[in-house]
């Protein structure tokens, strides 16, 4: 039950976060994306905080032999650069760089009920599972 | 766009906590968009619900900055039909790509992943090249 309570409280954090760095506006994700432009660095800014955060703090926690509501923890076990990486971090970054939204912030957004939100997340859900599906016929390692 | 100097360092810092709260009570990377993803797909009653609770709280965490601020300020930059398309990329992307700015960027990186930063200097890379081809093109 503590564990579900902790996502809840972090999914606010991290919804908070997302709004008060504006990162949930896609003008400020394309600002900073467009580095021809008139640069917006705040994007940088809140990637370099967060990780001001996470970097020493999960040096620390992961030296635990458990998390403190759960077994185990669930890290991903795959170590190698292979192509769905590769093909699938491109194909995200072109996704990102058209829509300026990435999954975090378009959930956040759906807030103000915006039809255009609305769809980019049914597109995203939609795109999610064909992966799904192809994942479950053949396996893509 | 003026630099949003207070807001980024005091939301990035939130955002770092959340993903530090996860991986220290639940051993959860928070990467949303597995977080999301893993809704659509074949789960136990209880990985659904902690997920479906993070998600939950997206939206409050919304709604308390809105009751406070006001409003929340979204400025579209895609027309209807490539913000549709942009999405499916953006699902495809992800997870095929085992995620997304937050479990890759936030979290991978600071598990110095050497997946995470390859993807994540890859899909920022990829994204500054789509906007700018996107603007020579006058999309």
């Amino acid at each position: 039950m503590k564990n579900n309570l902790m996502s809840l409280i972090a999914g606010i954090l991290f919804g908070l976060g997302l709004c008060l760095s504006e990162m949930v506006d896609p003008a400020r994700v394309i600002g900073f994306l467009d580095i021809t432009g008139d640069w917006d660095p705040t994007l940088a800014l809140v990637m370099a905080s967060a990780l001001m955060i996470t970097f020493p703090s999960f040096w620390f926690i992961l030296k635990r032999h458990q998390p403190v509501c759960a077994d185990k923890f669930s890290l991903p076990d795959k170590k190698d650069i292979d192509s769905p990486l590769v093909i699938g971090a491109s194909l995200f970054g072109i996704g990102w760089g058209l829509g300026g939204f990435c999954p975090g912030p378009a959930i956040t957004a759906l807030v103000t009920l915006s039809p255009d939100v609305v769809l980019f997340v049914l597109a995203m859900l939609t795109g999610y599972y064909l992966i799904y599906l192809v994942k479950q016929d053949k396996v893509i390692k | 766009m003026e630099t949003n100097w207070l807001g980024g360092i005091f939301g990035g810092a939130l955002i770092g906590l959340s993903a530090v709260l996860m991986l220290l009570f639940n051993g959860r990377i928070t990467g949303i968009s597995g977080i999301v993803g893993s809704l659509l797909v074949n789960q136990s009653f209880s990985e659904r619900l902690w997920r479906a609770l993070f998600i939950l709280g997206l939206l409050i965490g919304a709604a308390i900055y809105i009751t406070i601020h006001g409003e929340l300020e979204l400025h579209l930059q895609a027309s209807r039909s490539l913000l549709i398309l942009s999405g499916l990329l953006v699902g495809i992307g992800t997870n095929l790509g085992s995620g997304c700015t937050s479990g890759h960027g936030v979290c991978g990186i600071a598990r110095l992943s050497k997946r995470s930063i390859t993807a994540t200097l890859i899909f920022i890379g990829v994204a500054m090249l789509t906007v700018f081809i996107k603007q020579k093109l006058g999309l």
